[in-house]
């Protein structure tokens, strides 16, 4: 008997891909973890496009006429201030979570281009330190390596609160990450599942939040600016309660943002999208009129200098870069295909940086796959990447007249969906209708 | 001996002179609760603070001996590295967090969560400890002369919990074990080092049963 073609009608509610994950954790008995972000179709800052000068406006000469990208965060409180020589700056990512390879060809790719990087969970390496003339040391409730020396030698402090692809998740490095020198910089046993705490373990709400910055202050000697990050969710009440509780700069990160490993569940259901997060963060900063005094910095899912520029004109006063990065480095890179396979992956799909076996080298631990990232090199191909996207931002800037990448505005944005021009609160393309705004 | 006033002298300033100035003792008095007082020292000095201390007293120290002639409030030698911190009261909630070394004696009791996440620090309690004291604390001592409130060593790794009273319903994966002869010798050195009127031999010792350092869907009710 042949088959039907018409019984072979799939389910909306039940399509292969919910089957088969339903069909896993029948056999297996547990969540799904991966690295990555969120894979879900999202809205992105691709449903806006700028409005280029024409009759209204004076276009700047493309390669001629000047249009300045540099950016200066945490003048708010710190007697050294963060000068950056473009609004891109590197996400925070561990130690442990990367190698030490692509740590160094992260910050060698960073210092040539005037920006900053940023450790992560596990504390700071020397080898991050040395190859990063700018360098956020992150405050997290781990406090895994954490130390006064390091504090003192780095040149803003970042406390974590949050982050996009897990906001109220912890850190999770599994065991075959953990090797002899990553569990000496965390203090741990090697081979164990690291799970680090979600909270903080000696500040629970803004109030404390206040004074714990007080502390780091006087630590630091007022010399450096403290950053709060925060995951996307209620990031109008979280803007406001960084800035009571003094945060020279806010750092928000969307739902789009990259983790080494988390849940899947949480990874693709917790938080809220990179596009309508920046428009929520500026309006909490302009209600307490401190927009352009405390920057804000955007991250979670920005992969071009069209994503970078938007975020700018939304508000923003500098985007940061996680996975792109990453990409930079050679991630899902067609190369050692094999190597994918032995994974059950493929380039182009793969979020398996939680097995350690990264095909490229980059989160990986293990010496022989390390090699297939060297530094320098990697550094090349990041520097090219940032530098492309630096070109981008400043060729719709002058396109729509600007002479400094700050000063694009929501006024040269408009939306092509109904959904983003009421998240980004700018107007549907072809009318003046704000949803929510005006009629 | 250098003496400060807080009703006069800002903490910033006296604190600057602590980073500056590490020479010698240091006398501050008139804390009155002040915040962040004496954080971030590194160097072998003396400091006396008379008086109650707010947050985060002597918070990240290094080397220095500091002494409270008070309570503290939450937070005090949290992430200290090494040196001495001694309390002469109580101390409120998180006393040692993550502290990675030295040693935190507290005369009196300590809230909740004292030691939380403690990466090798010794701390003394003489007094009693509140409740999910030893939370993930992954290495050091915390050693309790009076009682532990509930969920004592809640997630912890490889510290070792020493306490002579009475402990509440114990934290997940925390489990009493054996008093070795090393551990009894370990623990009267540090008794007789920081002068602790105790025996080593009174003392039972909690511990990991390291049921969760790897995921393991049998222990999925722990979780």
């Amino acid at each position: 008997m042949t088959t039907d073609k018409k019984s072979l009608r799939p389910s909306a509610t039940f399509p292969q891909d919910v089957l088969d994950e339903i069909h896993r954790a029948a056999d297996q008995g547990i969540y799904e973890i991966r690295g990555f972000g969120a894979k879900r179709d999202l809205p992105t800052f691709d449903d806006l496009v700028l409005l280029g000068a024409s009759m209204s406006r004076y276009p700047l000469e493309g390669y001629r006429e000047k249009c300045g990208t540099d950016v200066i965060l945490g003048n708010r409180f710190a007697k050294k201030p963060i000068e950056l020589k473009i609004p891109i700056t590197i996400a925070g990512m561990s130690f442990g979570a990367l190698g030490a390879n692509a740590k160094e060809a992260i910050g060698r790719a960073a210092s040539e281009l005037g920006t900053s990087t940023t450790t992560g969970d596990g504390g700071m390496t020397e080898e991050e330190r040395q190859s990063s003339k700018t360098l956020v040391y992150q405050v997290l409730p781990s406090r895994y390596g954490l130390n006064p020396d390091d504090l003192r030698r780095a040149d803003a402090l970042e406390v974590v609160v949050g982050q996009g692809a897990k906001p109220g998740g912890g850190g999770m490095l599994l065991g075959h990450k953990i090797t002899e020198r990553v569990a000496a910089m965390r203090d741990l046993p090697q081979d164990i599942d690291q799970r680090s705490a979600c909270r903080h373990p000696d500040w629970t709400g803004p109030d404390d939040l206040e004074i714990k910055i007080q502390e780091l202050r006087e630590i630091t000697d007022w010399q450096i600016p403290i950053y709060v990050k925060v995951g996307a969710t209620r990031v109008h009440y979280d803007v406001t309660l960084a800035v009571k509780s003094g945060a020279d700069v806010v750092v928000v990160d969307g739902m789009q943002g990259g983790t080494a490993a988390t849940q899947d569940v949480f990874i693709e259901h917790v938080g809220i999208p990179t596009l309508p997060a920046v428009r929520m963060a500026v309006e909490a900063l302009q209600d307490l009129q401190m927009h352009r005094k405390v920057q804000l910095i955007v991250s979670g899912g920005i992969r071009s200098g069209a994503d970078a520029a938007k975020a700018l004109a939304l508000g923003a006063d500098a985007v940061s870069l996680g996975s792109a990065a990453m990409v930079a480095l050679g991630c899902n890179r067609d190369v050692y295909r094999e190597d994918y396979e032995t994974l059950g992956t493929a380039p182009g799909y793969c979020h398996h940086c939680h097995t350690g076996r990264c095909p490229v080298g980059i989160t990986t631990q293990d010496a022989d796959l390390e090699k297939r990232l060297e530094p320098k090199q990697g550094a090349r191909k990041l520097r090219n990447y940032l530098m492309t996207m630096v070109l981008e931002i400043q060729t719709l800037a002058r396109a729509c007249g600007k002479t400094h990448a700050l000063n694009l505005e929501p006024e040269d944005l408009t939306a092509l969906t109904v959904e983003a021009a009421a998240m980004a609160q700018v107007p549907l393309a072809g009318t003046s209708w704000i949803p929510g705004k005006n009629k | 001996m250098k003496t400060f006033d807080l009703n006069v002298d800002p903490v910033r300033m006296v604190n600057q002179e602590l980073h500056d100035s590490p020479v010698g003792g240091f006398s501050i008095n008139s804390p009155e609760g002040r915040h962040c007082i004496a954080c971030g020292v590194d160097a072998e000095i003396d400091v006396t603070i008379d008086g109650h201390v707010g947050y985060y007293c002597a918070g990240m120290n290094k080397l220095a001996s500091i002494q409270i002639a008070g309570n503290a409030g939450p937070g005090v030698a949290e992430n200290m590295m090494s040196g001495s911190v001694r309390i002469k009261g109580n101390a409120s909630q998180y006393a040692g967090a993550s502290a990675h070394g030295g040693t935190l004696i507290i005369e009196g009791d300590a809230s909740s969560r004292c030691g939380i996440s403690m990466k090798g620090a010794d701390i003394i309690v003489m007094g009693s400890v509140g409740h999910m004291s030893a939370f993930m604390a992954q290495s050091g001592r915390l050693v309790i002369c009076g009682d532990a409130g509930d969920y004592l060593g809640d997630s912890i790794y490889e510290a070792d919990i020493y306490i002579l009273g009475e402990t509440g319903e114990l934290g997940v994966d925390c489990i009493e074990k054996k008093m070795t002869a090393e551990h009894r010798d370990s623990l009267s050195d540090l008794l007789i080092a920081n002068k602790i009127d105790r025996s080593a031999k009174e003392f039972r010792r909690y511990g990991s049963a390291r049921k969760l350092y790897n995921f393991n869907i049998d222990h999925a009710d722990d979780y």
